[in-house]
């Protein structure tokens, strides 16, 4: 690393070539942030005439409110379940195309594609399909005795965002499991190969175990998109609906604050989000950005 | 180039804005109805060169309200912003953002007499002194649309659509068995006809104190007997397949079940006649009030509506409100307004209007046009039944949304969700209070 450093003879050209990226810093995120964190200490009537000053009054309430902590606990479900849904698929299909010779590259592009899908239209054709009226799955799964409602059933409507999220991470998620796989020298499986263990005993031993860095990684930014990135899939399929089922953190600090006008509230949970991120940031530099091999 | 074409850009702008006042007006009226509310715009335009009205589309009824709030805060208000009727509690509780329309009227001395629009109208929007604050524009009210087919085809009269919920049990159980169609009913915004309209159409507080017409410091009564046996009915139906559920807010899955001939009634605004018309091409639809319950004392009073009004913002130069004024003038005068009611759905919102459409013979000509304005002037509006007025009023319909969800799901009961709704509500209430009292 240490070749790679440039001298400036000039100080403050550095600053000025920085100054751009600092900038929009500044204005689209310390600015808005720093709003966010004076609005919630705030109680305020929507046009903003009368304001007071109600110190944690905001965030008292958030924990004794039964729909802020029903809201932490879907969101807890579905971070999780996207993760796990989305790494474990991505990996089985990742150790797939890596048996894979010629066709390798076919494979991988294939599998990227829903990458590129914009998310509210991916929640739009997964909602689709699962329509209740009108939904090719949904008349399958009719066909086959499950009364299939996500307008109604909090379990379905969160396995129905589950499915919309997951589906363009598995992509996102295949790429960093490949690249972990080409990394991982072959001579060590062909020793473990000579020795006498079989493909799924080399997978638990060998790959999954050097993996570990890569899985790790992917957990963090899997949680972090789930909770964070998902607001335009939500938004287009169930709302947040049936009965809250599927009102996550993000989604309860839009409805609060742009349909219920409720801006303090809406602000210190905002700023709640924004302390769960930073320990999720915090994570993955101090333990695993460590240990990640590129 | 560039900056020759930002500076062409700006010069343009620049001399429009010289030559009349420019009137902005957020609305949210997409679509069809957003086409022809920029026709009305256009005509009177043309009729006058003092004034320029400028309208934008600014998304759904709570965008639209959110983004005019925004834009206060910022002093970028619009002149006029359209704010659909659960908003209004918020905005008459903004007394130094709004300014009255009685006042706009009075100070630009314009003429204005409350007493020409419909009483069950004005009523949801004049203060506890009879001062109208906003401008109607789009009032609707719910009304049942049944299949004629289906009705003939199930050995029903096709003239005549249920007149009480026993009556409309009893003909979707008869239309189901005959296999005219598979199910009995289906509605859009339950909130809004299942418990505001149940209420007052049964005579049944919806809160205390003129149900919050009288001030701050109301709280909900909507579990009472009358609602409660409506939701046990209507989750009973839903187990029978007699009831479909369309969804929350205004029920976006409910339409295509009626269109698609699956259900056989459908409840939904005055003012969905417009799309029904348009899709129901393969089968000859009928117009009815809304069902009652027999046995209720009171029943049939007359319905609430919906819809939205024109609310002023303060903050804008003294002489863009006499254009504002006129503009008011014009849009309430019998000729648009019997157009726009005609044309939409919506209901007209003065007496003259309705009377304009009688002598051009449309609702001789339009069976069915007329139920809504019947529906609402049935009897003079009561205590119970001349609309409501509640802070955060958006919230508490969220709340019944979701309540009602829980009901249907079959995790509550109609009693247990309905108190929910009452608790959640007054919740929200007090919230509102403690911010603006």
């Amino acid at each position: 690393m240490q070749s790679k450093r440039t001298v400036f003879s000039n100080r403050a050209l550095p600053y000025m070539l920085l100054a751009p990226q600092l900038a929009v810093t500044a204005i689209f995120f310390l600015w808005p942030a720093a709003q966010a964190f004076r609005q919630s200490f705030l109680r305020e009537d929507a046009f903003g005439f009368s304001t007071q000053f109600v110190w944690f009054d905001n965030y008292m309430r958030l924990f004794q409110s039964a729909s802020y902590l029903n809201s932490m606990a879907v969101t807890a479900v579905f971070a999780t379940s996207v993760a796990v849904l989305s790494i474990v698929i991505a990996l089985a299909l990742a150790v797939a195309a890596n048996g894979m010779i010629r066709s390798q590259q076919t494979y991988s592009t294939l599998i990227i594609w829903p990458y590129a899908v914009a998310p509210a239209v991916a929640g739009v054709m997964w909602w689709f399909m699962f329509n209740p009226t009108i939904g090719i799955l949904s008349y399958l799964m009719r066909q086959a005795g499950y009364n299939w409602n996500h307008g109604l059933d909090g379990t379905d409507a969160m396995i129905l965002v589950v499915i919309a999220s997951s589906w363009k991470q598995i992509s996102y998620n295949f790429l960093f499991f490949l690249a972990g796989l080409h990394a991982i020298p072959r001579s060590l499986t062909e020793a473990a190969a000579i020795d006498g263990a079989g493909p799924i005993k080399r997978f638990f031993t060998i790959t999954l175990p050097l993996l570990s860095p890569t899985t790790f990684f992917l957990v963090v930014v899997n949680v972090v998109y789930a909770m964070f990135d998902t607001f335009a899939v939500i938004h287009a399929t169930t709302e947040g609906g049936p009965n809250q089922a599927t009102n996550i953190l993000v989604y309860k600090v839009f409805d609060d604050g742009f349909i219920g006008l409720n801006l303090g509230s809406s602000a210190a949970q905002s700023v709640i989000l924004m302390a769960i991120v930073t320990v999720f940031t915090f994570i993955q530099f101090r333990y695993i950005e460590r240990r990640v091999e590129y | 180039m560039k900056k020759a074409l930002l500076a062409a850009l700006l010069l343009s702008t620049s001399l429009t804005q010289a030559n009349a006042a420019e009137i902005q007006w957020w609305h949210a009226m997409g679509g069809e109805l957003g086409a022809k509310l920029e026709a009305i715009v256009a005509d009177y335009n043309e009729s006058q060169d003092e004034h320029t009205v400028v309208p934008t589309y600014k998304g759904t009824y709570p965008e639209t309200m959110t983004a005019a709030i925004a834009a206060f805060r910022a002093n970028e208000q619009p002149h006029i912003v359209q704010v659909f009727e659960v908003g209004t509690g918020t905005m008459m509780a903004a007394e130094g953002a709004v300014y009255p329309v009685y006042e706009v009227m009075a100070d630009a001395g314009e003429e204005f007499d409350p007493a020409n629009f419909l009483p069950s109208v004005v009523g949801y929007y004049t203060d506890t002194d009879g001062n109208m604050l906003s401008m109607p524009f789009n009032s609707s009210t719910p009304i049942v649309y049944y299949n004629k087919d289906v009705f003939a085809e199930a050995g029903l009269d096709p003239e005549q659509p249920p007149r009480t919920w026993e009556e409309l049990e009893q003909f979707s159980q008869q239309i189901i068995e005959s296999g005219a169609a598979t199910c009995g009913f289906t509605s859009g915004w339950i909130s809004w006809i299942h418990l505001e309209n149940l209420s007052a159409w049964h005579n049944q507080p919806i809160g205390t104190m003129e149900n919050g017409f009288g001030g701050l410091g109301t709280e909900l009564t909507v579990n009472g007997d009358v609602q409660t046996r409506h939701w046990e009915n209507l989750a009973r139906w839903q187990q029978e397949g007699i009831f479909q559920y369309g969804g929350p807010v205004g029920g976006d899955d409910a339409p295509p079940k009626f269109y698609a001939q699956e259900c056989a009634i459908y409840m939904n605004s005055s003012a969905s006649r417009a799309g029904v018309v348009e899709n129901a091409t393969d089968f000859e639809v009928g117009y009815g009030m809304l069902p009652y319950y027999e046995d209720v004392e009171g029943a049939p009073q007359n319905s609430i509506i919906g819809g939205a009004t024109l609310w002023v913002l303060q903050g804008k130069a003294e002489e863009d409100y006499a254009g504002v004024a006129d503009f008011f003038s014009y849009l309430s005068s019998q000729e648009v307004q019997a157009k726009w009611h005609q044309e939409t759905g919506y209901l007209p919102i003065t007496q003259a209007a309705y009377d304009l459409g009688q002598e051009q013979g449309f609702y001789a000509e339009n069976p069915g046009s007329d139920v809504s304005i019947e529906q609402i002037t049935l009897n003079e509006p009561t205590e119970n039944s001349k609309g409501l007025r509640f802070g955060n009023y958006v919230q508490i319909r969220t709340v019944i949304d979701e309540e009602f969800q829980a009901l249907l799901a079959g995790s509550k009961t109609a009693e247990e969700a309905l108190d929910a709704v009452v608790e959640r509500g007054n919740e929200l209430i007090r919230e509102f209070e403690e911010i603006n009292g």
